[in-house]
């Protein structure tokens, strides 16, 4: 039965999962839909509310929201994670996974990266509507791509420490009430809607280096074709580390879940 | 093979840190190619011994080996060598029949082909063929408990454990289900199964192990249960209460366990059924009194749980309801 390396098994286990949670998107796309309608709500009342009254200098408001919201949204695609393994649990999925002959990070490997390819759809459905609402990035196609996957590396590592979340979590809706701490002040309190200059010393100096404000900083200036600094690096070695520590953790709150 | 498809040593599980004991010392020996019964009341830890057997959580003490394998140290060769359909059927909503069992399929390794043709031969063999490509979130309980039961079946395993499997089926679908489980054994499977219903394991299981707050109470076949319980119930509705009373005097050394009475109506169990009230009958007879009515019938559960622990399935003193757990009383 079981005469091919066990890495192997490890990666169809992955891909099961991830097919069987793909499948569900498609079966609910009503989630799909909230997670884009929120977005686009947030581009509009920005773009044509708020934005007449924020300076950013010689970059057009839209330029510079754009790239902000689409860091925002896959971060928020990524509290999807807890949300669906926290369903799994209260449904007793993840006990029937536990009884069958397959890799054990599969279940939570299998969830982050479905969450992945939710983020692409939403990700290209929001360019879309960014060049609708006069979004024009002049740094070209590559830098756009790299931005693009930066955010999404970015988005896929967090989605490991909302693994965790969703794990500890007695229901997806405590599950989802979990994130927001950690999620909003991390996006708010950031360049993600307005430059930082504009808010108070205290909170310039988190908002400036915080992670998600690095990714924020990285992604505009590679879609906009204007220097960044060290943050694309930076938002890359946070990516990195988050990884390194929550993913062993979630995984052994995954042995011992039960 | 080793000899027996499961054998327990002393299994203890606790929750809560230690404050719940849902298994206290649980030894069992399941021999191969037969249905083997786990019976108990509400609360009792047979949900406890199936996940541990399945290897979904570790004993807290003892050992337990499954198919020969230590189902701590052996976990993934325990999995390779079961399959599993819990006491809550636990199918993906989003997706349909066949794209349910061929992930189980997957996951159990089989190849793509194989896991979609073991899911056709399932869905058929379940009554499922023509809600195969439906959402099993539109499925029906029965339906659903239907496919739970086909996905522990996709590997084929030499071992099945079966946790209340006919809980919510209707009489022909438990019916239907039995047949089944009975074809599955002649095959060589084994099957360890839990349930409430006494004419369930009557009929599959050639032993059963009752468990109580976690331990064993009784075991044996079936008919040795029986004999010690009191097989029987014998069923004396007098013409009045006075009749009832004198009566009771006669045949009461008849009874296994203290005679129940409640106006015109005496309730015994009886070690010989039909001699029994044979004899019960000759007596009256002989004292003159004429009986309203006569039955004899299978004990229930309670009855059994009555006479074996002095306390009614209901009463749970320890009940710490999981969160998971639906509530299911009779
Ligand atoms: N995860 C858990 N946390 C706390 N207590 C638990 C947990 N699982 C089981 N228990 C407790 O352990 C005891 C045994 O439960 P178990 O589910 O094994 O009983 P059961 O015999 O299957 O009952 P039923 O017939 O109702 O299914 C019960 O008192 C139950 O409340
Ligand atoms: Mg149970």
């Amino acid at each position: 039965m079981s005469s091919r390396p066990s890495l192997r098994w490890a990666i169809t286990d992955v891909a099961t999962i991830t097919r069987r949670n793909i499948l569900a998107l498609v079966r609910v796309p009503i989630s799909v839909v909230f997670a884009i309608v929120q977005p686009v709500m947030f581009v509009l009342l920005f773009r044509y509310v708020f934005g007449g009254a924020i300076r950013t200098g010689s970059t057009a408001y839209v330029n510079f929201l754009i790239p902000g919201i689409l860091v925002q949204t896959t971060i928020f695609g990524s509290i999807g994670t807890a949300i669906g393994l926290a369903e799994d649990l209260q449904r007793g999925l993840i006990e029937r996974f536990r009884a069958l002959p397959m890799a054990r990070m599969a279940v939570l490997a299998g969830r982050t990266v479905a969450d992945v390819a939710r983020n692409v759809l939403v990700l290209v459905v929001i360019t879309a509507v960014g060049f609708a609402v006069g979004f024009r990035p002049g740094g070209g196609v590559v830098p756009y791509l790299e931005a693009s996957l930066l955010m999404l590396f970015f988005a896929f590592c967090l989605s490991w420490g909302f693994a965790y979340v969703g794990l500890a979590a007695p229901n997806s809706e405590t599950a989802q009430a979990m994130t927001f701490p950690v999620v909003f002040p991390l996006t708010f309190a950031s360049s993600i809607f307005v430059p930082v200059t504009g808010m108070p010393g205290w909170l310039q100096g988190f908002a400036r280096n915080q992670p998600v404000a690095q990714a924020a900083d990285a992604v505009r200036g590679l879609m906009l074709g204007q220097p960044h600094g060290s943050s694309a690096w930076l938002t890359l070695a946070w990516g990195l580390g988050i990884l390194a520590v929550l993913a062993p953790l979630a995984t052994a709150r995954f042995r011992r879940a039960g | 093979m080793p000899e027996y498809a499961v054998e327990t040593e002393d299994v203890v599980r606790t929750f809560r840190d230690g404050s719940v004991r849902a298994l206290d010392g649980v030894s069992l020996r399941v021999p191969r190619g037969q249905v083997f019964g786990l019976l108990g009341p509400n609360g009792s830890g047979k949900t406890t011994m199936i996940r541990i057997l399945s290897t979904i959580i570790a004993p807290t003490a003892g050992t337990a080996r499954v198919n020969g394998f230590d189902v701590v140290h052996d976990a993934d060769k325990v999995r390779r060598s079961i399959g599993l359909a819990g006491q809550f059927a636990t199918v993906d909503e989003n997706l349909t029949g066949v794209e349910n069992l061929r992930m189980i399929g997957r996951l159990n390794h089989l190849s793509t082909r194989d896991a979609l043709a073991k899911a056709r031969e399932l869905l058929d063999r379940f009554d499922l063929a023509d809600a195969a490509n439906r959402i099993a979130k539109t499925y029906s309980g029965g339906m659903r408990r239907r496919l739970d039961l086909a996905a522990a079946l996709v590997a084929d395993p030499p071992l099945l454990f079966l946790d209340e499997p006919t809980t919510g089926l209707d009489p022909q679908s438990r019916l239907g289900l039995w047949n089944i489980i009975e074809g599955l054994v002649e095959g060589g499977t084994t099957v360890l199964l839990t349930t409430q219903y006494l004419e369930e394991a009557d009929r599959l299981a050639r032993q059963l192990v009752v468990l109580d707050h976690g331990r064993v109470i009784a075991q044996g076949t079936s008919s040795e249960l029986k004999s010690q319980l009191g097989a029987t119930v014998l069923s004396l509705n007098f013409a009045s209460a006075p009749d009832a009373e004198r009566g009771l005097g006669l045949v009461s050394d008849l009874a296994a366990t203290p005679p129940n009475v409640e106006g015109t109506l005496v309730e015994f169990t009886v070690r010989q059924g039909p001699a029994s009230a044979a004899d019960a009958l000759r007596r009256l007879d002989t004292a003159g009194i004429t009986l309203a009515g006569l039955a004899l019938r299978e004990p229930s559960l309670d009855d059994v749980f009555l006479t074996l622990t002095g306390h009614r399935a209901e009463d749970e003193t320890s009940d710490v309801a999981s969160p998971r757990r639906r509530g299911r009383r009779r």
